[in-house]
């Protein structure tokens, strides 16, 4: 009788994932078993000082758990190399390296996509309150920073994508400026 | 006590109160200045002035351990509040935000008169549409983030240029809103002193007043576990001092205390004890009296010497008493006067071979010593007398001659096995000779292994700037100084472009001339030009004209702002960089540029073809300072053989024979041979007082094998005359063998050679004298 009850618990706690809705645990699952790979990206800055948007183009690439590299093309090329917590740009010859953890601030900023990319859920949410919508195939992940620094400089970031799979970022700064990053992947073989 | 010798004591008597006189009313310093070139090149005078008085001599790296990182950033604050408010430091910088906007407000309000990128063709439509576009290009990139908020007065970016010439080099680490160290375990900041590098009594209050205040400040904040570590030049400089002063008290107070020992052992007798000290006092006296009326300073260094001094100038009397003791005064003066005077003349050709030294603490070491000696022997001879009259009693060492005539006698047997042990010696050395030497110049500083790797741990842990490459230039006046700076910094911007050089600072960045100010402001037009222009450039862009009000209101007022000069600069830390680049002296100005190396370190030949013919001197500090100390080894080897050679040349003289000269010279020789490859086998890297150790070792060694030599004309020596030379021999040794245990490398090279090499010269002079002559 009570193996049966242990046997029955166990079966529930294997199926129960599967059966509830689609969640940020599942998602972050999903996410950390992409191991990384190449893809294009169009970035749409809309600030209002300026007219119309400004749009950069290039490809990013990223390997798990913590490199990131963002090759910007046009209209300016422009290196970008997240590896660990060493942040470089190399722009004009002129190349600039900052260390992330001399800077809480823009290390939060960095730990949304890193976190996201990685499917890091305790980075995450270190720093933002997260708000999964959707399904497995088309989901929308939701970061409300829950500090005030951060808050200061972002009011809310939104990443959409399908599976493990990132499709867009787009960032709400608090003054208003918006930016999208949309991102096709390279197919590798 | 006769007239006559009443007569003799008080005129001694009175120069010795003249001699203390001037001594005590004589400067005595334990800086650098010991180490640094009496009559520097051009290139070895900017070496100098930085030691002395460059803004590198007076950085104190300070790092704060123990707590957590808020607590540690706390204390860094409070620590920098309160040192800042003190004058005795220039700046006090911890990383804290707040800390530049000084600065920052500085940069922005006279951009129009700093940014280099401002001229004529900059301001025209072409000019702006490529300007303003970069910008825009700026903004979509991250590091256009704070960008955004200045680009409506600063559409061409000039504030974004200046910064990125401020922010060239490696910023530290950061926790909790402060520097902190690599691991980020402590906190960390960096103090600029007002006291100049070469005033130690000033980085001394100085670093006092950091420890009393971080103290006060740890007390306050209730954290015990607090400690602080503290390193720079200041702090090397005032340790330095306090182990030069500390040793020589120690040193001649074990020096003194073993001789006296010795002396009374063999005299028994306060009286002769009294007496022989004299000649020592004398002689020491008359050292420092002479050091301090050619030099004007004293080196306590010097003093330290007196050390040795004291075992050398103590065998006069030595000789004296035992010799005239047995055969009265005039014959001691017929007999064994001439002896001891060509004695001191070979001692006083080595030390006089110091003199022409181009390194002042040799010059002073050997006119200390010359000086000390001919004092004392002088003393010996016309002082002693008349004190002692003939009733020098004193008791009978002619049992403890004979003993050490029986073992001198012995040591003629060990002829053939010296021989082989300095042929051996000799191969050894003829082996390592490419291993024997210490190349740098830090083999003769006194500065502390220990302190030393403190000293790069923080400096790395800070990146404090260590300006080894420098370009150099002179100018009549400042105006002048800085138009030749921008000229060179043009020069060296064409390096910067191909890649062979990271960068560089120049006192011009932050303080342009005058003329370049002027010419940048003529560039810029009025608004009711520059309106048009604007918004013919902008058609196309995304950003309108209409949002640049400000821009233009702005570059309306650059037009007539009055001149950046250097008072303008003052509150902000630009000013201590202009003032540490750009230096007032006697004949007029000099503008420093410090190279920042590329990837491939610094083509020193590169960078000469590209600033020659403008007057402008590339300068390499470490090799600079290796060049130096190399000089100084290749100057105290000509000088060692010099020496050496007029040695020879008086012994030949006054020996006038050359079998007899020989057999003075090769004792010597085989124990200089022994010596210097006994401590190259115990490890020790050999410096440039090693090689002054070795001509101190005939110097003084001489003295044992004159009065062999002199044996050999009598058939034997006497007892009496064997007792006196083992005394003297013994105190010699003690007085250099102090100078062993010392922890300045100058003192403890000399002890290390002459002790053991004087004992030495006495045995082999001993071994080698002719055999009939043996006692």
């Amino acid at each position: 009788m009570s193996k049966r009850l242990v046997a029955g618990l166990l079966l529930a706690c294997f199926t129960l994932p599967a059966l509830a809705a689609f969640d940020v645990g599942q998602l972050m699952a999903d996410l950390a078993r992409h191991k990384g790979g190449r893809a294009k990206f169009v970035e749409k800055k809309t600030i209002s000082l300026l007219d119309k948007p400004i749009v950069s183009t290039g490809e990013m690439s990223y390997t798990a758990p913590d490199r990131l590299e963002k090759r910007t093309l046009t209209p300016k090329p422009e290196i970008l190399l997240l590896d660990k917590d060493m942040l470089s740009i190399e722009r004009d010859k002129q190349k600039l390296s900052i260390n992330l953890a001399n800077q809480p601030e823009a290390l939060a900023f960095i730990d949304s996509i890193r976190g996201t990319l990685s499917g890091n859920r305790a980075a995450l949410e270190k720093n933002y309150l997260l708000h999964l919508s959707g399904t497995q195939e088309k989901w929308v992940l939701t970061l409300l920073p829950s500090e005030q620094k951060i808050a200061a400089l972002v009011q809310r970031i939104v990443v959409t994508g399908s599976r493990n799979q990132i499709r867009s970022i787009e960032y709400l700064q608090a003054d208003g400026d918006r930016s999208l990053l949309s991102i096709e992947p390279i197919e590798t073989r | 006590m006769s007239r006559r010798a009443g007569r003799t004591f008080l005129l001694w008597l009175l120069a010795m109160l003249a001699g203390a006189a001037i001594a005590w009313n004589s400067r005595f310093t334990a800086d650098m200045s010991f180490f640094l070139p009496a009559h520097p090149t051009p290139t070895q005078q900017v070496l100098v002035d930085q030691l002395k008085e460059g803004v590198v001599s007076r950085l104190l790296m300070v790092a704060i351990g123990g707590g957590e990182a808020e607590q540690r950033a706390r204390l860094s604050r409070d620590l920098r509040a309160r040192l800042a408010a003190m004058p005795a430091f220039l700046s006090v910088q911890n990383g804290e935000s707040g800390s530049q906007d000084a600065d920052r407000e500085f940069l922005f309000r006279h951009r129009y008169q700093l940014s280099p990128a401002v001229n004529p063709a900059h301001f025209s439509e072409a000019g702006l549409r490529a300007a303003i576009g970069e910008s825009i290009d700026l903004l979509a990139s991250p590091a256009g983030m704070m960008l955004k908020p200045l680009l409506p007065r600063d559409p061409t970016g000039e504030l974004i240029t200046l910064l990125s010439q401020l922010n060239a080099g490696a910023q530290p680490n950061s926790r909790a809103g402060v520097w902190a160290s690599r691991d980020g375990e402590r906190a960390m900041l960096l103090i600029q002193t007002t006291a100049l590098g070469s005033d130690t009594d000033g980085q001394e209050a100085a670093i006092n007043a950091i420890r009393s205040e971080f103290t006060a400040s740890a007390q306050a904040a209730g954290l015990a576990d607090a400690n602080l570590e503290l390193s720079g030049p200041g702090l090397f400089a005032v340790n330095s001092r306090a182990t030069i002063k500390d040793e020589v008290t120690r040193l001649s107070l074990i020096s003194t205390i073993a001789i006296i020992l010795v002396l009374f052992a063999v005299y028994r007798s306060f009286r002769l004890l009294a007496l022989g000290l004299l000649p020592v006092v004398s002689g020491t006296l008359a050292g420092i009296v002479a050091v301090s009326l050619v030099h004007g300073t004293v080196f306590g260094i010097t003093v330290g010497f007196g050390a040795a001094l004291i075992g050398e100038s103590v065998d006069y009397g030595i000789y004296y008493f035992i010799q005239s003791g047995r055969n009265g005064l005039a014959s001691w003066k017929e007999r064994f006067w001439p002896t001891v005077r060509l004695g001191v003349l070979t001692s006083v050709c080595g030390f006089g071979a110091l003199l022409l030294a181009g390194f002042p603490g040799l010059a002073q070491l050997g006119l200390y010593a010359l000086t000390g000696i001919a004092a004392a022997a002088t003393v010996t001879r016309f002082v002693l007398p008349a004190l002692t009259g003939d009733d020098v009693r004193i008791r009978d060492l002619t049992p403890l001659g004979r003993r050490v005539g029986q073992l001198l006698g012995t040591l003629h047997i060990l002829r053939w096995p010296v021989l082989a042990l300095a042929l051996g010696a000799a191969g050894l050395l003829y082996q390592d000779r490419a291993a024997l030497w210490n190349p740098e110049l830090t083999a003769l500083s006194p500065v502390t292994q220990a302190d030393q790797e403190r000293d790069m741990a923080l400096r790395a842990d800070i990146g404090a700037p260590d300006s080894r490459y420098l370009v150099v230039i002179q100018a009549p006046s400042r105006e002048a100084a800085l138009v030749a700076a921008e000229a060179t910094g043009a020069r060296l911007d064409r390096l910067v472009a191909q890649g062979s050089l990271a960068g560089y600072d120049s006192p011009a960045r932050f303080l342009p001339s005058q003329a370049a100010q002027a010419a940048r402001q003529a560039s810029l037009p009025t608004a009711a030009e520059l309106r048009p222009r604007l918004q013919a450039a902008l058609v196309d862009s995304p950003l309108a004209a209409n949002k640049l009000e400000t821009f233009l209101s702005d570059v309306e007022r650059a037009r007539d702002l009055p001149p950046v000069e250097r008072e303008s600069l003052t509150g902000t830390s630009l000013g201590l960089a202009v003032d540490a680049l750009l230096l007032q002296h006697a004949g007029g100005w000099s503008g420093l540029l410090p190279l920042r190396p590329g990837e491939q370190g610094i083509d020193a030949e590169e960078i000469r073809n590209a600033l020659a013919g403008s007057g402008a001197l590339f300068i390499d500090m470490k090799t600079e300072f290796d060049k130096l100390y190399n000089d100084y080894l290749a100057e105290a080897m000509q000088l060692s053989l010099g020496g050496v050679a007029a040695i020879v040349a008086l012994l030949a003289f006054s020996l006038r024979s050359a079998r007899r000269l020989a057999a003075v010279m090769l004792p010597l020789g085989l124990a200089v041979l022994i010596v210097i490859a006994g401590l190259h086998l115990l490890g020790e890297r050999l410096h440039l007082l090693h090689l002054i150790g070795m001509l101190l070792i005939v110097a003084v060694g001489s003295n044992y094998a004159l009065f062999f030599d002199r044996a050999a004309d009598e058939h034997a020596l006497a007892p009496e005359t064997l007792a006196s030379m083992l005394i003297a021999n013994l105190t010699t040794a003690i007085g250099f063998g102090t100078l062993a245990l010392s922890d300045v490398p100058v003192l403890n090279a000399v002890g290390v050679t002459v002790g053991p090499g004087a004992i030495l010269a006495l045995l082999l002079a001993a071994t080698f004298v002719p055999r009939k002559a043996g006692a």
